[in-house]
Order: C-alpha cells, then sequence, then structure tokens
C-alpha cells in the first residue's frame, strides 16, 4: 500500500461573516500510487475548488493535504513553486498552452524552468511525444493544432517531469467526443503502462468512466465512491450513471 | 452619478493611467518651462544686442511650441485611444446594462476633464519649480551674472498652457467620442479573447534581409563619413543617406525577430534554459507586431540624439571660439574705390581709417591702443580659379572660383600676427604662402599646394613656401572662415590695387562699463557715418561675444525643448506599447505560475522582456547617432567641435533620466498588472 496523496478533514470557506460559503466541508479522501481517480459532481459541487487547493492554487481554510507524506497546506512562497514544477502535472480545460511557443518548447518549457540540461529535455520529449502521438505536431503553434492535439501536447507537458500526482480539470471539457475518447485512451496508458497516478476532475459520466475509481461530490463534502474492479468500462459507466440519478438529476448534462 | 463613477474608474485604473498622468504632467512641465524662458530673462540687465537676440529666440520658441503642440496631441490622442482599448470590457457592460453611448461618452468627457485638470495643475507646478532652475541655466547661457534671483511665475506661459492643452484636451474628447460611437457591443465584450496569431517569417529571408539592410545602412554611414566629399557637391545628395537609412532601419526591425530567433535557437543549451525560449519568444513577438512604430522611435531617437548633442556643443564650441578667434576689441574695415558718384566717399577714399575716425570726433588717442593698420589687395587675375587648379575645383564644385583671391603683404600680416599672437613668417623674394582656418577649405587648398602651383603677380611668378596651409586669420570673427589669405612679399604688391584698408585695436580701458560706452559710441558712429564714408565694418568684441552666446543659447534651447518633447514621445509610444499588451502577457503569466515557474525567473523574464524591448530601438538610434554626429561635425566645423565630449555626457544624462524613467515606470506597471494574474 503506497499512499501517495491523502486529504483529511479538508474544509474551504469563501466569504466574510455574514454570507459564508462553504465550498468543501469536510471532505478526507486517498489514492495510492499508480490510482486512476476520478472526481464527479455537478457546477457548485465543489470539485474545482478540491483541486485548486490540492493543487497549490487555492489556499485551504483547515484541514491538510499530504502528497507522498508532506503536509503541502505548510508549504510557502518558492517552496509552493519549487513542489508545483516538480510533483504535480497539470492539465487544464483551456489547454493552458503558451501561444507563442510551438508544442516543443511548451513540453521543454516544464523541464527547463527545473534547470534540465537541454539533451535531456531532447530525449524526453521525443519519448513522450511518442507515447501520446504527437510526434508530428511538435513544430506546429497552438493556434494551428486541434483542441484534441492541444490537450495532448497539454498532457505530454503535464507527465514530462514525472510528477508524482497529475491532476486534470475537466480535461475533456473542450473536446468533441473523438478527440475526448483519443485523449483518456493516453490516460489510460499512462495510467497503466507507466504507472502515473492521475486525479481528475469532470461532470462527465463517460469521461468519469475511463477512471479505476469514480468520487462523487455534493454540496461540497463526498456523498459517494465507486470502485471500477472487474468491470468493463461500460458496465463501470452504468453504474455511474446510476449514482448520477441517485444524486437527483443534479448531473443531468452528464451526458 | 456619471461623475461618481468617473472618479471612481480613474481611482481603479491608476495603474492604467500612470503612464499618460506621467507623460501629460511632464508635457505640460516642459511646455511651460520653455514658454516660461522669455520672463527669466528679464533678470538679466540685457544690452540692447542681446535684447533683439532674445526677441528673436522667443519667437521662435513659440513657433517651436505650436509644433511640440501638435507632437504632445497626437501623443495624448495615441494614449487615450490606447487606454479606451484597455478598458472595451467595461464599457461593454455599461451597454449591456442599457446605457447609451451618449452616456459613456459623457462618462469619458469627465474622466478627460478631470484628469486633464490634474495633469494641468500638477504639470504647471513642476514646470513653475523647474523653471526657477530653468533660470540659473538662462543665466549661464547669456553668460550674465544672477545677482538679483527672484521668484519667477510667467503669466503668458500659464496661459499658453492652458489654451494648448486645453485645444489638446478637447481634441481628444471627440476622438474619444468619435471611438466610443463606432464601437459595436460584441466586439467590446469580446476583445479580450481573441487569440494572437504567431505570423512566422522566414528565418531564412529574414537573415538576408537584415544582411541587405545591414550593408545598405553601413554604405550610408559611409556617405556620410568616409565619403562625405562627394556628398558636400550638391545639398540634394543630403537625401540618398537619410532615405538609405530610414528604409534600412525599418528592414532590420523588420528581420530583426526571425534573426534572434534563428540565431537563439541553435544555441539549444541557451534557449532551452529556463524562460529564455519564452522571453525571446515574447521579444520577437513583440518587435513583429511593432516594427513601424519601432522604426519611427528609433529614428526620433536618432535625431533627439543628434540634435541635443549637436546644439549642447554648438553653445560650447562657440564661447570656447571667442577666445580664440577674437584676439582684439575692435576692427574696422573700410572698401577703397568702389563704383560710387557721392563726393563725401570719394574723398574718403584716400584717408586713413585713423582720419576718418577723427574727422568723425572719435577720440583715437584715448580711447585706442595697439593699433595696427594694414591694407588688402586683390586683382581680378589672381582667383580660385588660379590658385587651386582645374582637379581641385573640379572636385569641390561648389566653390565660386571667379572671386579674386585676397592678397597681403608679409610685413603687414607680420605686423597682425604679433599683434594676435601668432606665429610670423619670412619669404624669399620669390615665394608665396596661404594662411587659412576654415577645415573646408584648407582641405581643397592643401590638396591644391600639394602640386606646389606657381602664381603670377605683375610680371613675377611665385612659388608656394610650404605644401599646406598655416593658421592665422585677418578677421574677427566668431567662426573658422577664413578661406584663405594670400601672403607675398611686400615689394609683390606695388602694381597690384588696395581694395580694403583695415585697422585693428583694443579699447584702452578694461573697465567693462567703459568697454560697453565705447562700444555703444562705436555703433552710434556706424549708423551715423555710412553714408558719407567708406567705411564697411565695425566689428566689436563685445558684438560678437553677444551675438554669438545668443546664437548658441537659441539653438540650445530650441534643440533642448525639441529633444526633450522627441525623447518623451519615443518613451511614451514604447510604454503604451509594452503596457497594451500586458492583457495577454496576464494569461501567459498565469500560466507559467500554474506549472510552478519561480516568481524570480518570471521577474526576470519580465524585466529583461521589457528591457530588450526599450534597448533595441536606443541601440540603432546610438550607432545612427555616431555617424550623425560625425556629419554634423563635418557640417558644423566652421563653429568648432572640441566640444563634443560634455555635451554628449550631458545627452546621455537627458536620456538616462527620461528614456530610464519611463523604462522604470513601463516595468513597475506591468509587474502590478502581472501580480493580480
Amino acid at each position: 500500500m503506497n499512499e501517495i496523496l491523502k486529504v483529511e478533514k479538508l474544509e474551504k470557506y469563501y466569504g466574510g461573516k455574514s454570507n459564508l460559503t462553504k465550498a468543501l466541508n469536510d471532505v478526507s479522501f486517498h489514492a495510492e500510487k499508480g490510482e486512476f481517480v476520478a472526481i464527479m459532481g455537478a457546477s457548485g459541487s465543489g470539485k474545482t475548488t478540491l483541486l485548486n487547493c490540492i493543487a497549490t492554487i487555492d489556499k485551504v481554510t483547515a484541514g491538510h493535504i499530504l502528497v507522498d507524506g508532506l503536509d503541502i497546506t505548510k508549504l510557502k512562497g518558492n517552496n509552493l513553486n519549487k513542489f508545483r514544477r516538480e510533483e504535480l502535472g497539470f492539465i487544464f480545460q483551456d489547454f493552458n498552452l503558451l501561444d507563442t511557443l510551438t508544442a516543443y518548447e511548451n513540453i521543454a518549457l516544464a523541464l527547463s524552468i527545473q534547470n534540465v540540461n537541454v539533451f535531456e529535455i531532447e530525449e524526453k520529449i521525443k519519448k513522450v511525444a511518442h507515447q501520446l502521438g504527437i510526434e508530428d505536431v511538435l513544430q506546429k503553434y497552438p493556434y494551428q493544432m486541434s483542441g484534441g492535439q492541444k490537450q495532448r501536447v497539454a498532457s505530454a507537458r503535464a507527465i514530462i517531469t514525472n510528477p508524482k500526482l497529475i491532476l486534470a480539470d475537466e480535461p475533456t471539457g473542450a473536446l468533441d467526443s473523438k478527440s475526448s475518447k483519443m485523449l483518456l485512451e493516453r490516460f489510460n496508458y499512462l495510467n497503466q503502462e507507466l504507472k502515473a497516478t492521475i486525479l481528475m476532475v469532470t461532470h462527465d459520466a463517460f469521461t468519469a468512466s475511463y477512471a479505476s475509481r469514480v468520487i462523487f461530490i455534493k454540496d461540497g463534502k463526498v456523498f459517494n465512491e465507486i470502485h471500477r474492479g472487474d468491470n468493463t468500462r461500460s458496465e463501470f459507466f452504468d453504474k455511474i450513471i446510476d449514482i448520477v440519478t441517485l444524486l437527483g438529476g443534479d448531473l443531468n448534462d452528464a451526458l | 452619478m456619471l461623475f461618481k463613477l468617473s472618479l471612481k474608474n480613474i481611482k481603479k485604473s491608476f495603474k492604467d493611467y500612470a503612464i499618460y498622468f506621467f507623460t501629460l504632467i511632464l508635457g505640460v512641465a516642459i511646455f511651460y518651462v520653455f514658454n516660461a524662458i522669455e520672463s527669466q530673462t528679464v533678470l538679466i540687465d540685457a544690452t540692447s544686442g542681446t535684447a533683439s537676440i532674445i526677441e528673436l529666440m522667443t519667437n521662435m520658441l513659440s513657433g517651436v511650441s505650436v509644433f511640440v503642440s501638435f507632437i504632445l496631441g497626437f501623443l495624448i490622442i495615441y494614449a487615450s485611444r490606447f487606454l479606451i482599448k484597455r478598458r472595451k470590457r467595461e464599457f461593454g457592460i455599461y451597454l449591456t446594462l442599457g446605457m447609451s453611448k451618449r452616456r459613456i461618452s459623457m462618462i469619458l468627457f469627465i474622466e478627460t476633464i478631470l484628469i486633464g485638470l490634474i495633469s494641468l495643475v500638477i504639470g504647471l507646478g513642476i514646470g513653475i519649480v523647474l523653471s526657477q532652475l530653468m533660470s540659473i541655466l538662462v543665466a549661464n547661457m547669456f553668460e550674465a551674472d544672477m545677482t538679483k534671483f527672484s521668484f519667477i511665475l510667467s503669466k503668458s506661459a500659464c496661459i499658453k498652457c492652458l489654451i494648448y492643452f486645453g485645444i489638446m484636451y478637447l481634441l481628444v474628447m471627440i476622438f474619444n467620442t468619435i471611438n466610443i460611437g463606432k464601437c459595436k457591443l460584441i466586439d467590446l465584450l469580446h476583445s479580450s479573447k481573441k487569440s494572437e496569431k504567431v505570423k512566422l517569417k522566414n528565418s531564412l529571408l529574414c537573415i538576408v534581409i537584415f544582411l541587405i539592410s545591414a550593408s545598405v545602412l553601413g554604405f550610408a554611414y559611409y556617405m556620410v563619413t568616409g565619403g562625405i566629399e562627394t556628398m558636400l557637391d550638391s545639398a540634394d545628395k543630403i537625401f540618398i543617406p537619410i532615405a538609405l537609412g530610414i528604409v534600412s532601419t525599418f528592414f532590420i526591425f523588420w528581420s530583426l525577430s526571425g534573426l534572434i530567433l534563428r540565431v537563439a535557437s541553435k544555441r539549444r543549451k541557451f534557449y532551452y534554459k529556463g524562460l529564455n525560449s519564452f522571453t525571446l519568444r515574447q521579444i520577437s513577438s513583440k518587435i513583429n507586431t511593432t516594427v513601424f512604430s519601432m522604426s519611427i522611435i528609433c529614428l526620433m531617437l536618432f535625431v533627439t540624439i543628434c540634435i541635443l548633442s549637436s546644439s549642447l556643443s554648438i553653445k560650447n564650441s562657440m564661447t570656447a571660439n571667442l577666445e580664440e578667434l577674437v584676439p582684439v576689441d575692435v576692427e574696422f574695415t573700410k572698401m577703397i574705390d568702389i563704383d560710387t558718384s557721392n563726393p563725401a566717399i570719394i574723398e574718403d577714399f584716400d584717408l586713413s581709417i585713423i582720419e576718418t575716425l577723427e574727422k568723425n570726433n572719435f577720440d583715437v588717442q584715448n580711447k585706442l591702443k595697439d593699433i595696427v593698420s594694414f591694407d588688402i589687395h586683390k586683382t581680378e587675375k589672381l582667383t580660385l580659379k588660379e590658385t587651386l587648379g582645374k582637379q581641385v575645383l573640379a572636385k569641390y564644385k561648389f566653390m565660386h572660383y571667379d572671386a579674386p583671391e585676397i592678397i597681403i603683404g608679409l610685413s603687414d600680416y607680420n605686423k597682425v600676427a604679433r599683434l594676435f599672437g601668432h606665429k610670423e613668417y619670412t619669404l624669399k623674394r620669390d615665394e608665396y604662402m596661404i594662411i587659412a582656418d576654415y577645415d573646408g577649405m584648407i582641405d581643397a587648398r592643401n590638396l591644391a599646394l600639394k602640386e606646389r602651383p606657381s602664381i603670377v603677380l605683375g610680371e613675377k611668378r611665385y612659388q608656394p613656401k610650404y605644401d599646406e596651409c598655416k593658421y592665422g586669420f585677418l578677421e574677427i570673427s566668431s567662426t573658422h572662415i577664413n578661406g584663405g589669405i594670400i601672403v607675398v612679399p611686400d615689394e609683390a604688391l606695388e602694381s597690384i590695387p588696395v581694395t580694403d584698408k583695415a585697422l585693428l585695436a583694443n579699447f584702452s580701458t578694461n573697465n567693462k562699463e567703459e568697454i560697453k560706452k565705447i562700444n555703444q559710441e562705436l555703433r552710434d558712429f556706424a549708423d551715423k557715418t555710412w553714408k558719407n564714408s567708406s567705411f564697411t565694418t565695425v566689428t566689436t568684441k563685445l558684438d560678437i561675444a553677444e551675438s554669438s552666446i545668443g546664437l548658441g543659447a537659441l539653438v540650445t534651447f530650441i534643440g533642448l525643448y525639441l529633444g526633450i518633447i522627441f525623447l518623451i514621445s519615443s518613451a511614451a509610444i514604447l510604454a503604451l506599447k509594452e503596457l497594451s499588451e500586458s492583457s495577454d502577457n496576464k494569461e501567459r503569466f498565469r500560466m507559467l505560475r500554474k506549472i510552478g515557474t519561480d516568481e524570480v525567473l518570471i521577474r526576470k523574464a519580465l524585466f529583461r522582456q521589457i528591457a530588450i524591448f526599450f534597448l533595441f530601438p536606443l541601440i540603432l538610434a546610438i550607432v545612427h547617432s555616431v555617424f550623425g554626429i560625425m556629419f554634423c561635425n563635418c557640417i558644423l566645423e566652421t563653429f568648432g567641435n572640441e566640444q563634443l565630449l560634455p555635451s554628449i555626457i550631458m545627452t546621455s544624462i537627458f536620456i538616462i533620466i527620461i528614456y530610464g524613467g519611463y523604462f522604470l515606470i513601463t516595468y513597475f506597471c506591468s509587474k502590478n498588472i502581472l501580480r493580480d494574474a
């Protein structure tokens, strides 16, 4: 048992005394090394806040987040930046690629800010480009690529540093269904072949069905949790839909 | 309600307005300072000569002010357009809330008035303080003693500021209204979402274009320095290197972005280190999209540097020249045997200068000392054509080669040389020599003297003693203007007619007041007697000093004025260009933070990006200026160029303060904008 992420009694409040919003209210869960966890919930359920807290983009009000035993809620300033660039990989809904750089340079940037030398960078990019099937777009600029290609480039940037944890925020949100499928298959590949730990936030049941475990969040609390186990993906998809229905149609945009 | 909204807007977007404010305040202050010079000169007890120069200067400064107000007007409109662009979203929200365009224009109208009033008040305040410092400079320029220092407030300059800037603000308001009227709501709301397409230039083409423009530029440099002699043939030719320079400057900036990327990405170790690739891309895309403004700014900086350093050095050189070129207090000259029917003048031909002076009741014995008189001879048979020879004349086409040479006897020349403290010479019976101090002519004459041409005077032939001109002059003047005087043994002139008589002398007093009095007397004398004597000139040291000081001051003030305004304009445009992209940059820097880039790295990248953006036009402008100033020196060499270094130092100080100031403000403003990200 190798616990890579442990979230303990996490609370995040917004606003002041008069209008307090509890975005996260006593959330606890953990993820093991090599797991592919999806977090599902409706808009406003607090799933993105949770991800932002784990990503150290947002500060928690109370509780602890341990990544590989290190309490990241205690980190400050440059240690925070260091943690972010060395231990985490990010994939965002809107790709967040730099529009002035080519795909190759975008991926390289993640390594060059860690002072990795140029030969190592080249070697790693070659490898990851092959794994994600983006060899032929490396010299292109973001505006010359399709959404799916952009997201795979962003994924390459996220995993190239060999992070302990990959965080994905609605990675398929801006993709058509074909590109989504392709991307998610790549995620599976990263997860199973490279043993990458992935934490993915989504409100889409299809996307979630690629994960090995799905955690449901409602009104800032963990509502339910299901494992894929030995189910096929489509069986798992049906199970997810059942829970979504149970949640009361809050997720009626799930399909 | 609208007023409150406007006020809050200004407060809220003060960060964005910082550059705008800074530029307006600086503009108002400088406008006031230079228009208030007139009232500063009251402090100086000016002689009538200085007074007329001051009047000329005031008139010219107000003329230049009109030009300056045009530049500032464009700048202000440009800046306000930038501010509107930044606030498009805000206006979009107002429109969706149902506010009419008229009311939005009203908000902008109130804002402009508020900003205008604040900047006018602060600008005038700073201007009034600065102009007190200016009075020290004014006194220094006119070499007057600042005995009575008093606080001076120029009402006319204030009123002028109010009127000129009032008109400018009015134009801005009209412009804003038109601008808002043309906007479409959809564009306003989505203005931030336009993603920029990276227009990439073929890097090989860039290198080729860069090399071509660099060599064209090199050729233009050569034309104004090494090849300057062919340049001076005709005035039109000067436009060739200027045109070449402008075109190649444009293409250098056009190709620069491609070149930088090409060179940098080849050096992979450098390129893939930290944020280098990001910074380089940022810079190259910025240069790529601002080729035109970069070229304009570069040329403006070039003009600024040349104006500032040349105008400052002219003033310095002129003052230094006086010591050297005006060694005596007064010089009289008188023409002989000119064509006239006035019997009084004909009678006067035979009198010596002293006799003429005495006849007109000027007390020569008591007022003048160290008197030296000499005669100048000329003959139609000895002109530039004979002394220079055909080959030299073919090269220097601009010379008036039918002009008779000025000839003087050796003993006369030595008398003058002794008085001036110059070297005295001896000549054999068949020798001549040439005395000159104007570099342009010295070059031509030396070239001719290499061939050792002989000249014929009367029946005799004379050989040159030296194969070059010797330094010296006969006429006192503020600049080096002696293009050549032929000195021959006295007996050679027996058959050559005297055409001018001249007399050099010092005043017999050292008292400043008395000198002024004698000077005035001589002026009146010249006014009174020109009708019935053949006097052509009475030149006094005081007159020369006053006019050269006045001319120096005139050139300096106008140079400073234009130079500073140009500098402000170019720096402000650069700053606005940089800041207008900060919203795009905001996104990019946010991404960098998300992937965990160190703050230090981010700050460094931002600093480098802005610094390089500011430096490129400046560097090219400095290179231009090196050659430009060399050219100015050739053109202005009659003024002397010994005093170049201090003026270059002064120019650098101006550039560092103003340009550097804009750079820092830009850096801190964009740092602020990006910190929010």
